[in-house]
């Protein structure tokens, strides 16, 4: 019954972010005007901010619920942990990745190592960190209670790196970076980041959501297994 | 304070086993003398860029080095089991943390006190000993205080050592970053209001990393 | 009298297998208990709960009256411990990891010659643990655990490796803590032999207790038919 149900809503939350996203594709690449100093890639803009977004969204779940995991010790959050992470993971590829093929033709280079660039980089280490210890520790229990110190310890760090990066920035002139976004956005265009934003949290959000019930499905699978071999 | 007697004898019980294996303390510096060996080759270190290039040589070499010293912090009980027998004590698992903080940051501030010498030596480039000592202080307090926390959790992977970079090197940058810009205003006689907001950094993060590790050190060597 | 340990409806799983089903016991001051039952039974784990170091998934578990989960320390306090493994520091010599534990247990250090003297390491103080055969590292194990006269004694298989002089030994500190109103719950694979130290026995079967009374009840065909699952399911007195 309540199974029937929830796969009703999994149907409506798949339906709704393919429409989003789809959506979002529109708005980025139709109804918002060509920037006039960058031209068409400029565009990337509005998955790349999504994007960035959710990495550090998903960072947030992690930590929440690496906190609860240690707080209630239930499988759930271990699992809910475990899932943001990896969604998460991807995000911060696609964040760096589109920041970089955003990067070149406007800067003229792949990379700088300025304040956000950096900590995003050092986000994507730390995710992979998280997820590296789950799969080195041999005993579930144990791995989940480390994976959820790193997911706390991470989440306070992620802010401190940021601002180091800052004042290392700062204190060490560079030349001047343009400012990413360029001048400030026409209504337009945030109503076009906006659609962005949504759809890719929804996005993230249907991707948690059927990670975490995979990782449920396992293991009843396992149970069942066991049960029958005994 | 009362589980300061646990805690020296703590300290007191690994420094005795360092000092009768020798064996980390020895693999640790030979070590960082091969990293500054290396260096040489691998830049032209003539004096006038060596005053650029020196923070930088020295926390390479210094982090390499701590990263093995760290990663067989927990040998020894890990490998007789001994661990179990400290849980079993009356003491706060926070105490043992701490104990192994100060073996920790013991063992760097050895090392190092033997590579700047072989490093001024080498490369004929004189540094300041005592700003330079303080900094080295609060980045190795800094680096070994989530360095403990990791090397724990490290000890009961299948790789053992291999994890503890991975979990180090990304959280542990605000530390790099403060230390290497202190040391690099101590090397180049920067005046001293220019180094001392990153000495006052370096100090919070230590700090926050010591209280954050202390605090969550028993979830990381129970069970 | 209060009991020395109290076990009630103890669960303990490991993923998803269960080490220890519905486990329920006292054990009152001044008795000695033996522990059988085959390997994977769920001996270690239960002593490894008493001693605080797996934390149960459910039920009561007190040592001394106080609850191990939430009064850890002051259990700690009053028990002395013998694993699997010696907790010694092989590097260092007997008496440097008995003064160790000493200053741990904040006990003084003459204790470390009284307990020496007690397992018959007198002269093998100033020897390094890792020049000791398995049979003395034994005695220093057991006599580690003794160094602060703990009320509890928990002990998992404490004669492996040990010779007749080390087995007479330990059964005159067993007896010399009964005496003085000390509780002892050891875990034994030489049944015939230990059985007769003790005055009470549990036996555990695939994570079930099948057996709670008196040792002398206990002879080897009992104990075979409990471990094959027929006889009766308790048999408490």
């Amino acid at each position: 019954m309540g199974w029937m149900r929830r796969f009703e809503w999994l149907d409506l939350l798949g339906i709704l972010t393919g429409l989003s996203l789809i959506a979002g594709l529109y708005f980025a690449l139709v109804y918002a005007p060509t920037e006039r100093l960058q031209g068409p890639v400029q565009r990337i803009f509005y998955f790349h901010v999504p994007s960035a977004w959710v990495s550090y969204l998903a960072f947030f779940v992690v930590f929440v619920a690496s906190i609860l995991y240690l707080w209630r010790r239930s499988v759930f959050w271990d699992r809910l942990g475990r899932a943001s992470a990896e969604v998460g993971l991807v995000f911060t590829t696609l964040t760096i990745v589109t920041g970089s093929i955003w990067a070149r033709p406007i800067w003229g280079t792949w990379w700088t190592w300025d304040a956000r660039l950096t900590t995003t980089l050092i986000l994507w280490f730390i995710y992979l960190a998280y997820l590296a210890v789950r799969s080195y520790v041999a005993d579930p229990n144990r791995a989940a209670r480390f994976a959820a110190i790193l997911g706390i310890i991470g989440f306070i760090d992620v802010p401190v790196i940021h601002m180091s990066v800052v004042w290392w920035r700062t204190l060490h002139p560079e030349p001047v970076v343009v400012r990413a976004e360029g001048p400030a956005l026409e209504p337009p265009m945030l109503v076009a980041l906006l659609v962005g934003l949504a759809a890719m949290t929804l996005f993230y959000v249907y991707l948690l959501v059927h990670r975490v019930m995979v990782e449920e499905t396992r293991d009843d699978l396992q149970l069942i297994r066991q049960r029958l071999a005994e | 304070m009362s589980g300061f007697d646990r805690l020296a004898a703590l300290v007191a019980k690994d420094l005795l086993v360092e000092l009768r294996s020798r064996e980390v303390a020895y693999s640790t510096l030979v070590f960082a003398l091969l990293v500054l060996l290396i260096f040489n080759f691998a830049f032209e270190l003539r004096v006038e860029n060596l005053q650029a290039l020196a923070p930088g040589v020295l926390w390479v070499t210094f982090i390499f080095a701590a990263v093995l010293a760290l990663s067989r912090l927990f040998a020894a009980e890990r490998d007789r089991g001994a661990l179990e027998g400290l849980l079993l004590c009356p003491v706060d698992r926070g105490t043992i943390y701490l104990a192994k903080l100060i073996s920790a940051v013991v063992l760097m501030l050895a090392v190092e006190a033997v590579a700047v010498p072989v490093f001024i030596a080498l490369f004929g480039f004189n540094l300041p000993l005592v700003p330079l000592g303080l900094v080295a202080f609060l980045g190795s307090l800094g680096f070994a205080s989530v360095g403990t926390l990791f090397s724990a959790l490290a000890a009961h992977t299948r790789t053992r050592e291999g994890l503890l970079p991975l979990l180090l090197f990304p959280i542990s940058v605000p530390v790099i970053i403060a230390t290497v810009k202190a040391t690099g205003g101590v090397v180049a006689g920067d005046p001293w209001d220019l180094t001392l907001p990153w000495l006052q950094l370096l100090a919070g993060f230590d700090v926050l990393f010591i209280g954050l590790s202390y605090l969550v050190f028993e979830l990381a060597v129970e069970e | 009298m209060k009991a020395a340990i109290r076990v009630d409806g103890l669960e303990k799983h490991y993923g998803l297998t269960a080490a220890l089903r519905g486990i329920g016991f006292e054990v009152g001051p001044g008795q000695v208990c033996v522990l059988l039952g085959p390997n994977g039974s769920g001996k270690t784990t239960l002593l490894k709960i008493l001693a605080t170091l797996v934390r149960p998934d459910r039920g009561v578990v007190e040592v001394g009256g106080y609850d191990v989960r939430r009064q850890g320390r002051l259990v700690r306090n009053i028990i002395g411990v013998v694993g699997h493994q010696t907790y010694l520091y092989e590097e260092l010599t007997v008496a440097e990891n008995l003064r160790f534990y000493a200053r741990m247990y904040r006990v003084p250090d003459r204790r470390t010659r009284e307990v020496a003297g007690l397992l018959g390491l007198e002269d093998r103080l100033d020897d390094r643990v890792r020049a000791l055969s398995r049979g003395f590292q034994q005695r220093a194990a057991l006599a580690r655990a003794l160094l602060h006269d703990p009320p509890v004694l928990l002990l998992d298989e404490p004669t492996t490796g040990l010779d007749a002089d080390g087995r007479r030994r330990f059964a005159e500190i067993v007896a010399d803590l009964r005496t003085r109103g000390r509780t002892v719950l050891f875990s034994s694979h030489a049944f015939e032999l230990e059985r007769d130290w003790a005055d009470r026995a549990l036996v555990l079967s695939a994570g079930r207790l099948v057996f709670d009374g008196p040792a002398a009840d206990l002879d080897a065909d009992v104990l075979a038919g409990l471990l094959a699952g027929k006889g009766a399911d308790r048999v408490r007195v």
